[in-house]
């Protein structure tokens, strides 16, 4: 057996597992174990933005960014560490700039920020521009700036090592067990500090914007050792995805102009959201773009609306809007300038629709876009195992796979950048000062075993269903019953489904037996992830008896303050039943009101 | 929708537990014309046969992980449609790097290629309270090398780096690049220096199959030559 022996061990090397890194490193003995190289997290795949009240196009303030967030959460999100959050945004986004992150530039040198849902100048209630970008790939920018500043750190890593379980003992961390990718070895990693930023799972429904890759592995770890996860029935939808494929079309193109029409040729946003009209916030317009459809108003009475950004159109509606320019005349683009701002957004449309958005509008439908739920943890990234806020000593979570909670029922568009880098910061910092103050915990009795049990189950299990039939199976029933709009019923038939699914997966066959790059066998595994995921999901959102941001159901079309302004804990028990309990939610400023846009 | 049609895709396999040389497999698939080769891959690799191996992650040509020789050339697997790869699509891995497993090859000397670059942002003055100003026209001297995603696909296209493994390549002439001609920069003379060697920027025949490999559309020629131009120079120009 391969022994390591790591102060803090970090899993994931996305934004969150980075920014950790870098500040971890400094101040303990620190290993990055990721399943991907580095470069390959699906952080490289955000467009538009990162959020932060710089102010450097119009006013703006950290309060205003906190209320929208806030607001934008359907008040489930926790004040405290929102305020934390946005207040902390404007001196981390310079950080990242120092960094050498190749930000947009405004023409007098500064950081180019654009508009984005949800995002509001407080007194007017119109869209502020809040995002900070690099054309539409900040996060490929973030990406390799951070693991850029690894390198230049030297930083140690562990990659394409995939970590299959966390060991605890004496009621506090002693490390993980990775599977060694190239070679089919497991590796013991002894340490004092465990950070999960695993990132999300988007894979378990059909339509994604998200990676293959994003199958759960860290949450689905954690609830299989009998901790909570919080909040899984909030699961964001995106209204914009490629038709089809769910390939993300950032809503930078709406910040930019860009509008939602339907069959009849209407900008239907107007009636859903009158004052910020296609910059609601992403629950708000997943949800008009399906009443569109349902109403048979899709394109061709198809299950799409179309996303126009053709310069005349946008330029038309700027001009209806009252969207000035600087120079106070009535704001006018060019294609020359959207290809510039939205050039890989222009090139995926031209790729994957053969269509050219400067002259035709772009087919989309809402697509799985982001986890709000996931492993719950204090604002200082700590995860938390109780009600109370109990913590697990060393265990830390960061990033999409972290519910803090800063973004509630629904995050906005340029907050889980922002999230990566505050929280990955935090986590690191915390992780430096425990393994100071902390000795070691000796490894438990068992490390290794139960992982090789499991994988020697997989591997000759004599059973002959195929693990991705049984995956596909799930994610149309997830899409079908845990989508958009839920009811009872759809919900309870998702869950039927799964559980027969579950039962299946039992008889899996494996067809990979080697030990060099078995993916077969790896794959097989995230399948078993991403099931318990959309099980202890669907188990959430039938608990959930109201309407809140991205859990929207037809049978409890409200939102309910009186008895659901609480976090869902849901645990699983040695017996795969499942216990659910409630987190209040922190309020400072800011008491639940109405949502308008 | 458009009809679904056949084709056979051949791979060029290896997997050195159990091969004793590469070998071509040939599999028989019913795609729909947009579907991409990493989903004709996926088909393969879910219902036929799982002992394939091929890297892939985003699956929409911004993460870098699916370079491979796609009909002769160097492409991302999650980039090519169907119906522009045609009924009889070859695949093999990239050329240049030891092969771990089927489409799988070491990436290893690839990443450090980069690293010899001094691939991070060196800026010694302390940091302003605010940005480091930068004017757009000088954002725009290095954007374009800013779209590179390490998929490797240039480097492996190069004849030169075929000829002499120890060529830096063009992947990290781009990256050399980005930092350059990064106006906030203080580095570039050192960088300009580790690619005046050898092994460097000269080693560059001006064949320029990147150009045409990089699925990121990068003017490699041309960043290739402004880094010539500035070690003859002496200067970046600003
Ligand atoms: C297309 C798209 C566009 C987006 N645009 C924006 C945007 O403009 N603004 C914004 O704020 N947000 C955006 N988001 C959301 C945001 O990008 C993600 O939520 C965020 O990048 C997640 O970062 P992370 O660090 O948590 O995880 P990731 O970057 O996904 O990293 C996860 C890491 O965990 C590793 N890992 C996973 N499982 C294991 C395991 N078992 N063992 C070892 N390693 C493991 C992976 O290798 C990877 O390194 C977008 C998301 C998508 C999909
Ligand atoms: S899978 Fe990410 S580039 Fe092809």
């Amino acid at each position: 057996m391969n022994y390591h022996k790591y102060e803090t061990v970090i899993v994931g090397a996305g934004g969150a597992g980075l920014m950790a890194a870098l500040y971890a490193s400094r101040g303990s003995d620190t290993a990055v174990i990721s399943k991907l190289y580095p470069v390959r997290s699906h952080t490289g795949a955000a467009q538009g933005g990162i959020g932060a009240a710089l102010g450097n196009m119009e006013e703006d303030h950290p309060e205003w960014h906190a209320y929208d967030t806030v607001k934008g959460s359907d008040y489930l999100a926790d004040q405290d560490a929102v305020e934390m959050m946005t207040s902390m945004a404007p001196g981390i986004v310079i950080e990242l700039e120092h960094m050498g992150l190749p930000f947009d530039r405004t023409p007098d040198g500064k950081i180019a920020q654009r508009r984005f849902g949800g995002h509001t100048n407080n007194i007017t209630g119109k869209p502020v521009m809040r995002a900070c970008h690099a054309a539409d790939r900040t996060g490929h920018m973030i990406l390799q700036t951070l693991y850029q500043q690894c390198i230049k750190q030297g930083v140690t890593f562990f990659d394409e090592y995939q970590v299959m379980d966390l060991l605890i003992n004496e009621g506090r961390v002693a490390g993980v067990v990775a599977y060694e990718i190239a070679t089919g070895e497991l590796h013991v990693f002894h340490a004092k500090n465990v950070l999960f930023a695993t990132g999300g799972w988007g894979r378990v429904w059909k339509i994604t914007s998200n990676a293959i890759s994003y199958t759960g592995d860290g949450a689905a770890i954690v609830l299989r050792k009998g901790l909570p996860l919080e909040d899984l029935e909030f699961f964001q939808f995106h209204p914009t995805g490629i038709y089809k494929m769910g390939i993300l079309i950032t809503e930078g193109v709406r910040g930019e102009g860009g509008v939602l029409i339907n069959n009849e040729g209407e900008r239907f946003m107007e009636k859903y959201a009158p004052t910020v009209k296609d910059l609601a916030s992403r629950d708000v317009v997943s949800r008009a773009i399906y009443l569109e459809i349902k109403a048979g108003r899709g394109i061709n009475g198809q299950p799409y609306v179309y996303l126009d950004v053709r310069p005349e159109t946008v330029n038309k509606y700027f001009e209806k809007d009252g969207v000035l320019g600087p120079d106070g005349k009535p704001k006018r683009v060019t294609a020359e300038y959207l290809l510039k701002k939205l050039p890989d957004i222009i090139d995926f449309c031209k790729t994957y629709l053969g269509i050219d958005p400067m002259k035709e509008p772009i087919p989309v439908q809402p697509t799985a876009h982001y986890a709000m739920g996931g492993i719950p943890t204090t604002k200082f990234t700590e995860v938390i195992v109780a009600p109370d806020n109990t913590i697990m000593p060393g265990l830390y979570a960061a990033g999409e796979t972290a519910c803090v909670s800063v973004h509630g029922a629904n995050r906005l568009g340029t907050n889980s950048l922002l999230d990566l880098v505050v929280f990955g910061k935090i986590a690191g910092q915390r992780m430096a000062e425990f393994a100071r103050e902390n000795d070691w915990v000796p490894l438990p009795k068992e490390t290794w075993e139960p992982v090789q049990a499991e994988l020697d189950r997989l591997l000759n299990n004599p059973g002959n269903e195929n693990p991705y039939q049984i995956r596909a199976e799930m994610q149309e029933a997830m899409n079908d019953g845990v989508g958009v709009f839920r009811t009872e019923e759809l919900m309870q038939q998702a869950l039927d489904k799964i559980r027969e699914l579950k039962e299946r997966y039992k008889h899996i066959r494996v067809m990979d037996k080697g030990k060099r790059f078995n993916q077969d066998l790896l794959e097989a595994w995230e399948v078993g992830n991403l099931l318990d995921i959309a099980e202890a999901t669907t188990v959430s959102a039938l608990n959930r008896k109201e309407s809140r941001g991205a859990h929207s159901r037809d049978d409890y079309p409200k939102r309910d303050d009186e008895n659901w302004l609480k976090h869902t804990l849901i645990y699983r028990e040695a017996d795969g039943t499942f216990r659910i309990e409630y987190k209040p939610v922190v309020i400072t400023k800011w008491q639940p009101k109405e949502r308008v846009y | 929708m458009a009809e679904t049609f056949r084709a056979t895709i051949r791979i060029l396999r290896y997997n050195p537990d159990v091969d004793k040389k590469p070998h071509w497999a040939e599999y028989t698939v019913e795609v729909e014309p947009t579907d991409r080769v990493i989903d004709a891959l996926h088909q393969i690799k879910w219902f036929q046969d799982g002992t394939l191996a091929v890297r892939r992650s985003c699956l929409h040509g911004v993460c870098g992980s699916d370079a491979m020789i796609i009909n002769g050339r160097n492409a991302l697997a999650c980039k090519v449609l169907m119906k522009n790869a045609g009924t009889m699509v070859t695949v093999e891995p990239l050329r240049g790097f030891r092969v771990i497993k089927d489409l799988v090859v070491d990436m290893e000397p690839f990443f450090e290629k980069y690293r010899s670059i001094m691939p991070y942002f060196i800026n010694n003055d302390p940091p302003p309270p605010r940005e480091r100003y930068q004017s757009p026209e000088d954002r725009a001297r290095f954007d374009d090398t800013t779209k590179c995603i390490l998929c490797a696909a240039c480097t492996t296209s190069c004849p030169s780096f075929w000829a002499n493994p120890k060529y830096v390549g063009p992947s990290a002439i781009v990256q050399a690049h980005r930092f350059i001609f990064d106006s906030r920069d203080q580095a570039w003379e050192e960088r300009l220096r580790i690619l005046a060697d050898r092994d460097g920027v000269w080693r560059c025949r001006s064949v320029f199959n990147c150009v045409e490999a990089c699925p990121r559309e990068i003017n490699i020629k041309k960043a290739i030559a402004e880094v010539q131009q500035a070690i003859l120079t002496g200067s970046r120009g600003f």
